[in-house]
């Protein structure tokens, strides 16, 4: 009776993980097939030979290469902006004894709970009058301070041990010293967690480039998708071969690093 | 005075060096935060509060016209019901979804570390991977859903092509992504559950229905109603989705929110400033007043543990 219940739990967990990852395996067989195989009746679900050709002719398609260099180059830049004005923030907002803390604090959080999305028109139009639009720093700059990178690492570093802090004090540890031969080492696992998940949701953003950017050779990956899904559109094994190199890196550092990132986003959620 | 000494003074307690350095420090972030959040949030009412001229520029000053307009013109009205309906198709059946999978991987069974990775995977995929793949598979006549319906014998689904499915669509994309999310969520949920409970239960006899009913749910109901609040939001914000599968039709009827914001103000060289920035407006109070009741109930948690 025992074994037969485990048998169907696995039943019910293979076919569940059949159903959701059907869209991850069909985008990959289907970056291996041809066309005219993807166009039959009935619908073939098993790529017969693979096509590897679609990677090449997706790479003509489009300006792939820039674009995914464009995606790291910001991503990259993002997090770590993110990573160095969340260390000092939280540093001052944990260690330090200033006045007006409360309100500081009040104010970054203010900056989670706005939705991006409410804000936008000025927005655009800021970067306008910058003129940052088509620019790096139109998709880079807005992004360098994230009021969820603070509030991590100050919860982070409420529980770093104050003696710690109030000895290397005394001993004539400067404040930057402190941050970055003390603090930074021994959080670097918390760093791990949010440069991760800034990595990834940098690297996925979609609204913000699509308004900013309005040159092939300056849009990210995710952009230049859009441009596969309009102009070839008689080509699906392009889109799923665009789509594969696309979520390439994303599939790599998740199961590479899953633990972190289940940490980074149950950390506001489970307490 | 030299710079040294008045580092080394105290103003009401403060060390002057403490404040420089907290000014210093915190200088990065708060430029950024006044530039592109506390400015444009001034700014976002201010506009709503205009009308472009014929250059676009938002000059003339209609008071409350913008806010008028949302309640009374047909098609934002029905903006309004279509932002409706898209959070009731995918906020529960998400929620559902998510908890029901967490469940099937509480067990501690062997592989089972395997099949919690595997089924959070669609946290991988970005929106406009997402999007331009199922793209792919709703398409008529040819497309691979509709393909797989008529090997079964079942008649084609006019996917995005009819207002009556297009919404629906949509949200079981949205639901399928952020699926991952709810789904580690809710498993983190499950394992802050202590196991005795559990055991005493089943000693005492409890049905699997029974233990689910009176343990489970209600030590799961501060993570669900948690989930309930982020993905309420999230589901508001949806906007790739929409903006790649159906660019807001057919005739408006996957036009949420958000979707017309983009359109009014940057769809078509439309450059709607006013209006965007008053739907803008509608949002950020729609999202301060779901914050608000998660944080007085959240208060209210706590107050009984």
């Amino acid at each position: 009776m025992k074994t037969l219940r485990l048998f169907a739990h696995y039943a019910v967990l293979i076919l569940a993980a059949l159903i959701v990852l059907f869209p991850l395996y069909f985008t990959i067989a289907g970056a291996l097939m041809t066309d005219a195989q993807l166009m039959r009746f009935p619908p073939m679900l098993v790529p017969q030979e693979l096509h590897f050709e679609n990677f090449a002719k997706v790479l003509d398609a489009m300006p792939l290469i820039r674009q995914f260099f464009n995606s790291i180059f910001v991503a990259s830049a993002i997090v770590l902006g993110v990573l160095v004005t969340s260390v000092l923030a939280a540093y001052v907002l944990v260690f330090l004894n200033i006045p007006f803390k409360n309100v500081i604090f009040g104010i970054i959080m203010l900056t989670i709970l706005v939705p991006t999305e409410s804000l936008i028109v000025p927005k655009y139009l800021i970067l306008v009058d910058l003129r940052w639009i088509n620019s790096y720093p139109g998709l880079i700059v807005p992004f360098v301070a994230s009021g969820f990178g603070i509030f991590l690492m100050r919860q982070f570093f409420l529980s770093f041990p104050k003696e710690i802090y109030e000895a290397a004090r005394i001993d004539g540890c400067g404040h930057l010293r402190f941050v970055l031969t003390i603090l930074v080492p021994i959080v670097r696992p918390a760093l791990g967690v949010l440069g991760l998940y800034t990595f990834i949701g940098s690297y996925n953003m979609y609204f913000w480039p699509l308004l900013v950017i309005n040159t092939p050779d300056m849009q990210t990956l995710q952009i230049g998708l859009q441009a596969l899904n309009s102009s070839e559109s008689t080509q699906p094994s392009l889109i799923y071969a665009g789509a594969a190199i696309a979520i390439a890196p994303m599939l790599v550092i998740f199961y590479l690093f899953q633990k972190s990132i289940v940490r980074g986003l149950t950390s506001g959620a489970v307490k | 005075m030299s710079a040294r000494s008045l580092l080394a003074r105290h103003i009401r307690g403060y060390s002057v060096r403490d404040m420089a350095v907290a000014a210093l420090f915190l200088l990065p972030c708060l430029i950024i935060f006044a530039a592109f959040v506390l400015y444009p949030l001034g700014r976002t009412f201010h506009l709503s509060f205009f009308s472009n001229d014929l250059l676009g520029r938002p000059v003339h000053f209609v008071g409350l016209e913008q806010y008028y307009r949302i309640v009374s013109d047909p098609y934002l009205v029905g903006v309004m019901g279509t932002t409706a309906l898209f959070l009731a198709y995918t906020v529960l059946p998400g929620i559902i979804i998510g908890l029901g999978l967490a469940l099937l991987l509480q067990p501690k069974i062997a592989a089972i570390g395997v099949f919690r990775a595997l089924l959070a995977t669609p946290f991988a995929f970005s929106v406009a991977a997402a999007a331009v793949v199922f793209n792919v598979f709703y398409r008529p006549g040819i497309g691979l859903f509709n393909g797989l319906l008529q090997q079964m014998g079942l008649p084609a689904i006019d996917w995005l092509t009819s207002p009556n499915y297009a919404l629906g669509s949509v949200a079981v994309v949205s639901i399928w992504r952020y699926m991952g999310y709810t789904l580690i969520v809710c498993l983190a949920g499950l394992q802050s559950i202590p196991d005795e409970l559990y055991e005493a239960a089943r000693i005492d006899g409890a049905s699997s229905w029974h233990r689910f009913r009176y343990i489970t749910l209600p030590l799961m109901t501060p993570t669900l109603f948690f989930l309930l609040v982020v993905s309420t939001i999230h589901s508001l914000q949806t906007f790739g989705e929409i903006k790649l599968m159906t660019a807001g039709g057919p005739v408006n009827s996957t036009t949420t929110l958000v979707y017309s914001l983009y359109k009014s103000a940057f769809a078509y060289g439309s450059s709607d400033y006013g209006l965007a920035s008053a739907l803008g407006v509608v949002l950020l109070l729609v999202v301060t007043v779901i914050t608000v009741i998660q944080f007085r109930f959240l208060q209210r948690k706590v107050f009984y543990s």
